[in-house]
């Protein structure tokens, strides 16, 4: 009885597949299908790239966040962070904060007036300073290292005070930034 | 030679305008101040010098010119050309008004080598000062000819000569920093070390054959102690910070540095392989450009410590700081003559960074340029002359002044920014 009820299935099987196998295998279109170019298929391969991060993924790029701008300006001879510039130095501290995982550079930078080897003094209190700041807001003290360019490394090379404001500076960069 | 003194010395007050241009070497100089009392020499062409190609006797006479104390005299072809083996036609040598003389020759040796010979003359005593002979290839004319002026120099003035010295510096053309090493003369210039990054502050071991600079390539400051002789580089220290303004103990065992490594920016000894580190200065100010007396017992710094940068000493092994410059609110870079007995110093003088000279025994302070943009003031190992850093016309160039204030020069590039001279020592 099963094995009739077996027999049968396989007999109907059978039948379906004759059925539609002729057309299938019909000459004309075998022919057709070899006179036109088949596509070369290009499976795309799943790509993990750690070199570049979407800009829009990571707020340290994106132009619309805070954390995007990275300078910090001085007045002469001065190393203290003037009140414009607390909001940054706060999102940075927030930043690292939420991301132990996250490295700083500080470049502290001097204008060109004056002993090169005593203006990377002052660009170091300068990183220094913006160092203690981070710490106190809450970044860890290893996540950030504090240097000096001095006068070595200016944006601005004419030799008057607008341009020597710019050059009175501290960077934060992040690691892979430097 | 007492005469002969005694004549340099009776030119006292006397100005001499000096419009000498040597104009052969990549690093050109120009004799841009008014001269000191200057001596009569004679130099006559050494028979034979022509084989060797350049000029040995007219390189002798730039390098005696260029000191400011002599000036050389025309001497047409004479026939019989003279030589050191010449009997001297004192009288005739007077009627030039040469007080000095030097008369040799050249002559080709077998091995492919040359040989000179030269003897120096007091004309107005009419005595030999001695000779010398040397061989030499013709790659080496320079050097000899160096070492010629060195013993005229020393026979005439009783003062060792720097013609055989070299100078370190730093050219920065474009985006390129080149450190680079040059005879005293600017000639033979050779690339120590060629960066996309800011090299400063080199410094000569005392054997003449190291040279200790910071070095902005891992994008920070980091010492390293650079060997002339094989160019092998050590890191000396590249502690977390910042690393700068490496000065050489007089034994060349160690280095003192100034590191923020403890915040802030502080000096401490290390000895010359990076090891030993140890810290001299505890402060909360800046204090930097460590620089050893001459008898290792003090180490003179800049420091802010007291509100504006200023000039201290403590003793070498650390210890309570003494302030050495009082007047001005701006005095750095402190650098010893060799004597031990001057101190010189940029100041802050009416608007100009200058180059300073405090004489240690009476405090007397004068101010030996009247440039405005002055930096890193270097001895000559003699102490004569001091090389310096300025900016003419928006262009870094070298200076050099003696240290009586007398004798102007300038070294300059042609396309690029020279900057952080640091003059060599003796080397045999």
């Amino acid at each position: 009885m099963r094995l009739a009820i077996i027999a049968t299935l396989a007999a109907a099987a059978v039948a379906a597949g004759c059925a539609t196998t002729p057309e299938e295998q019909a000459p004309a279109r075998v022919e057709e299908r070899a006179a036109k170019p088949a596509p070369v298929e290009t499976k795309p391969i799943a790509r993990v790239d750690l070199t570049s991060k979407p800009a829009a993924a990571s707020p340290l790029k994106d132009p619309n966040n805070i954390l995007s701008r990275r300078s910090i300006y001085y007045d002469y001879d001065k190393f203290d962070i003037k009140d414009e510039f607390r909001p940054l130095v706060e999102a940075h501290a927030k930043y690292l904060r939420e991301n132990p995982g996250a490295k700083m550079l500080i470049q502290g930078n001097a204008d060109e007036r004056g002993s090169r080897e005593y203006n990377l003094g002052l660009g170091q209190r300068r990183s220094d300073s913006v160092k203690r700041a981070l710490t106190i807001l809450g970044a860890k003290e290893n996540q950030i290292e504090s240097v000096s360019l001095g006068e070595e490394k200016p944006v601005c090379t004419e030799h008057a005070e607008d341009c020597w404001a710019k050059n009175r500076r501290g960077d934060m960069l992040y690691g892979g930034e430097y | 030679m007492q005469a002969l003194l005694t004549r340099l010395r009776a030119f006292l007050g006397a100005v001499l305008l000096l419009v000498t241009q040597l104009a052969a070497a990549q690093l050109s100089i120009e004799i841009t101040g008014a001269g000191a009392p200057r001596m009569p020499i004679a130099i006559a062409p050494f028979p034979g010098e022509a084989a060797l190609g350049s000029g040995i006797t007219s390189i002798v006479r730039a390098d005696l010119e260029r000191s400011g104390l002599f000036r050389g005299l025309e001497v047409p072809p004479l026939s019989p050309a003279p030589t050191e083996a010449s009997t001297v036609n004192y009288a005739e040598w007077r009627s030039r008004l040469a007080d000095a003389l030097v008369l040799g020759s050249v002559a080709a040796r077998p091995d492919g080598r040359y040989e000179v010979r030269f003897r120096l003359y007091d004309v107005v005593k009419q005595a030999s000062l001695g000779g010398i002979a040397y061989t030499l290839s013709k790659e080496q004319v320079r050097a000899s000819a160096h070492r010629i002026a060195d013993f005229v120099y020393e026979k005439l003035t009783g003062e060792k000569g720097v013609f055989s010295t070299r100078i370190a510096y730093v050219v920065k053309r474009g985006n390129r920093f080149e450190l680079q090493i040059a005879d005293a003369d600017g000639a033979d210039e050779e690339a120590a070390l060629v960066s996309f990054e800011p090299i400063i502050s080199p410094a000569w071991s005392p054997d003449g054959r190291k040279l200790a600079y910071v070095s902005f390539e891992n994008k920070k400051p980091v010492v390293y102690v650079h060997s002339l002789v094989d160019g092998k580089r050590n890191v000396i220290a590249n502690f977390r910070g910042s690393n700068s303004a490496p000065a050489w103990s007089p034994d060349g065992r160690r280095l003192a540095v100034t590191l923020s490594r403890e915040g802030g920016s502080q000096i401490f000894l290390l000895n010359a392989d990076g090891s030993g580190l140890r810290r001299l200065t505890s402060s909360a100010a800046i204090d930097t450009e460590p620089r050893f007396s001459g008898d290792g017992q003090w180490i003179y710094f800049t420091s802010d410590r007291g509100g504006s940068p200023q000039i201290y000493r403590m003793p070498a092994a650390g210890g309570e700081p003494q302030r050495v410059t009082f007047e001005g609110s701006y005095n750095v870079t402190p650098r010893l003559s060799p004597d031990g007995k001057t101190l010189a110093y940029i100041t802050l003088n009416e608007g100009k960074f200058q180059v300073a000279l405090l004489d240690l025994s009476n405090r007397q302070v004068q101010i030996i340029t009247d440039s405005d943009r002055d930096e890193s003031p270097s001895f000559a190992p003699n102490g004569r002359m001091i090389l310096l850093a300025t900016v003419i016309d928006g262009r870094g160039v070298l200076s050099a002044v003696s240290s009586d204030g007398r004798v102007k020069q300038r070294l300059s590039v042609t396309a690029g920014d020279v900057r952080e001279p640091a003059w060599g020592p003796f080397t045999e």
